[in-house]
């Protein structure tokens, strides 16, 4: 009697818990930021449904490996996902992201910045909603161009601000760590060289790697420039965007390349800060415009999700420019379309000439090319390039073949 | 694990061979039955992956690319013995073995030494010794990060004839010594307490009788100490040496594998975990698995370690 006194107890508790929460929660795995995407979920949070955050790990491929091992079991547990770019197309492939809809599909398109839905783009199909876009864009010491007589109104090139930094005492912080970020240095490199690292990579494992070119030379180039004068930090080989940004404040800083969120996010001193200039990234080459990278973050819904018609109908209220507004204005991290850089709040967080270059940047931005095996190309990449010092003009010829070698399977990344 | 299933074996097999009395049989089916349903948890928990892993390792297979799944026999395993990559992390991970295992040796006996005849502060001087390796590992490796950080680290500004922007990690050889250190400084005490047991076990009549007749601190030492704690300096360095063989959290946190510092563990984290590559990742643990084996097993042989002897039940 007893036992099936407990039993009916448990189950009438088990009722009452699946009955007061009538309304189905969202979960929203979100990568680590100072609260953006918590105040949107909220402000998405609808009598239909409410959302929910869980937070991912700080390394974006550490976001990827955590996701990926999920949806691979088909964890149901997932309902929207923030994507790093470089992933969206190997998620798409996997096939763990849920169709969206064609309309909301040229709805993104339409609103995002062209760099933007080409990144959320796999297979002529939009895949993720673009929430945020990061540019990276050229900041400076204007104390040092003056001293240096470095005209940064017009356009520069590497090969410029290396001789400028390396004639007068200066670095050029740059993002050279055996990490993405130094794929990312390398990828607008060479796409400002007017190439490209692969295409054709509908094919998988059998798309054309295109590193081995005049603009992989011409990259290389830069960096070996860079790495072997007396403008590259001592911590050149290990820099990730902190330590860049720390070199940059120091007494011998005079250039960085970085993203948009270093204006508010470095805890520069008002000196430096009142020393900062920024202008649009270097060029590759003289006379052809650069490309700076793309950063940012796509969200997508999952095929396993047991809500996955509300999420989807969720991602249009997300990705809102009003959202994507209100994103910016608590993390810094900025919109992923124009009509997001309209808004109000927007227009008061940074001087509107630098709210000018971010949009100009991003609409000239060279994304990573989207692949399903982007993290074997960026990892080949990474280990033929890495360190900066040891780049030359052999390097891009090493890279492609090592790059094919893995992803045949013939070599160990 | 080598240890703890070890003796059991043996003791079992010598009370098998001495007297085969009824009674000795009945406790010998008994002993199996009692023990029989911790060998099925650990067939189970072990022998189970253990198994899956060598299944996969015939695969080529991504998880990402699940449809292009396919059988390819031991291709797995040529591609990653052909490759240069796996040998030069073959050679990491024994260098880093060999050295800080040697280190380790020293200057744990030394600690040991110290545990064992200190006569004040006893409990005080064996706790401080003993601290590091209370120390989580991701974090000690942390620590000596930051120590020998160009940014905010003190070893370049307290090591002579180191230049203050000096980047230990970045080049080959100062990283793998600054992963060495770390690597030794958390693990010694793990040393010296071994050999503390080893050496608390050398009869003090011995030692006495070799006073008597004259012989020296040195000679005390390599006529009466070591030899009568050979045992223990042997487990000492198996288990050492099978820990050490198996590096990957300094590695992770200090290099992340740059500057070709990889370790084998570090590699196989990488191809099963980051690149998702189950096919080869498996492989590659199935060669750790075998390595590590290997190498107990040299070691075992090669010093004639008796472990039953070590843990004072020969």
């Amino acid at each position: 009697m007893a036992p099936l006194a407990a039993l009916a107890l448990a189950s009438g508790l088990l009722a009452a818990c699946g009955g007061d929460s009538g309304t189905p929660e969202l979960t929203w795995y979100i990568n680590p930021d100072s609260g953006g995407q918590d105040a949107v979920a909220e402000e998405c949070s609808t009598d239909e449904y409410t959302i929910s955050t869980q937070v991912l790990p700080q390394d974006a491929n550490q976001q990827r490996i955590q996701l990926a091992r999920r949806l691979a079991a088909g964890d149901p547990e997932i309902d929207l996902m923030s994507i790093d770019p470089p992933f969206t197309a190997e998620f798409a492939e996997a096939g763990y992201l849920a169709e969206i809809p064609q309309d909301l599909q040229d709805t993104f398109r339409e609103q995002a910045f062209e760099s933007a839905a080409v990144a959320a783009t796999w297979e002529d199909k939009v895949v993720v909603a673009p929430f945020w876009s990061n540019t990276q864009v050229l900041w400076y010491r204007k104390s040092f161009v003056e001293q240096a007589g470095l005209d940064m109104e017009q356009p520069v090139t590497w090969e410029q601000i290396v001789q400028a930094a390396s004639e007068n005492d200066g670095t050029v912080a740059v993002q050279a760590n055996k990490y993405e970020g130094y794929s990312v240095w390398i990828n607008a490199l060479i796409a400002g060289a007017g190439g490209q690292i692969a295409s054709d990579t509908e094919q998988g494992a059998d798309a054309q790697i295109d590193i081995d070119s005049d603009a992989g030379r011409q990259a290389a180039q830069v960096i070996a420039d860079l790495a072997s004068s007396d403008a590259a930090p001592d911590d050149l080989s290990i820099a990730q965007e902190g330590q860049a940004a720390a070199t940059f404040g120091g007494d011998r800083g005079a250039f960085m390349v970085n993203w948009t969120y270093i204006l508010n996010g470095a805890g520069y001193s008002d000196e430096v800060v009142d020393d900062l200039g920024w202008a649009r990234y270097p060029r590759s080459v003289e006379g052809e415009e650069s490309r700076p990278p793309y950063g940012g973050i796509g969200i997508g819904v999952s095929e396993f999700s047991d809500d996955k018609d509300l999420a989807v109908s969720a991602l249009e209220c997300l990705t809102s420019p009003e959202n994507q507004a209100l994103n910016a204005e608590l993390t810094g991290n900025m919109p992923s379309s124009e009509a997001g850089y309209d808004q109000p709040n927007v227009q008061e967080l940074f001087p509107p000439d630098l709210l000018e270059l971010f949009q100009e940047s991003l609409e000239a931005a060279a994304p990573r090319t989207p692949s399903p095996y982007w993290s074997d190309i960026s990892g080949g990449i990474q280990s033929t390039w890495h360190p900066p010092s040891g780049v030359d003009e052999q390097t891009p010829e090493e890279a492609k073949q090592f790059i094919e070698d893995v992803l045949q399977g013939r070599s160990l990344l | 694990m080598t240890a703890t299933q070890a003796p059991p074996r043996e003791d079992s097999a010598r009370g098998g061979t001495a007297v085969d009395s009824d009674r000795s049989k009945a406790e010998n089916r008994l002993g199996q039955r009692l023990v029989a349903p911790a060998v099925v948890l650990m067939l189970l928990v072990t022998a189970y992956p253990m198994l899956q892993a060598l299944y996969l390792s015939l695969f080529r297979y991504r998880l990402t690319a699940p449809d292009d799944r396919e059988f390819i026999w031991f291709s797995n395993y040529a591609t990653v013995l052909t490759d240069s990559l796996f040998w030069q992390d073959t050679w990491n991970t024994v260098l880093i073995m060999v050295v800080t295992v040697a280190v380790e040796l020293v200057i744990g006996f030394a600690f040991a030494m110290v545990m064992h005849r200190v006569v004040f502060a006893r409990g005080v001087i064996r706790t401080s010794i003993l601290i590091p390796y209370g120390i989580i590992t991701v974090v000690s490796a942390f620590a000596w990060q930051f120590a020998f950080s160009l940014n905010n680290g003190f070893v370049n500004s307290w090591v002579p004839f180191v230049e203050d922007n000096f980047n230990w990690f970045g080049d080959h050889w100062p990283a793998m010594f600054a992963i060495m250190v770390s690597e030794i400084w958390k693990t010694t005490p793990f040393m010296a307490l071994l050999l503390l047991a080893g050496l608390s076990q050398v009869s003090e009549d011995m030692l006495e009788a070799a006073k008597v007749d004259g012989a020296t601190w040195w000679q005390r030492l390599w006529k009466v100490i070591l030899p009568n704690m050979r045992a223990a300096i042997m487990v000492a360095v198996l288990f050492r040496a099978l820990d050490a063989y198996r590096i990957f959290d300094n590695i992770f946190v200090m290099t992340k594998g740059a500057q070709d510092t990889e370790s084998v563990s570090f590699l196989t984290y990488r191809q099963s975990i980051e690149q998702v590559q189950l096919g080869l990742g498996s492989a590659l643990s199935v060669l750790l698995f075998l390595s590590v084996l290997l190498l107990a097993f040299g070691i075992v042989k090669l010093f004639r370690v008796d472990l039953a002897q070590a843990r004072g039940e020969g």
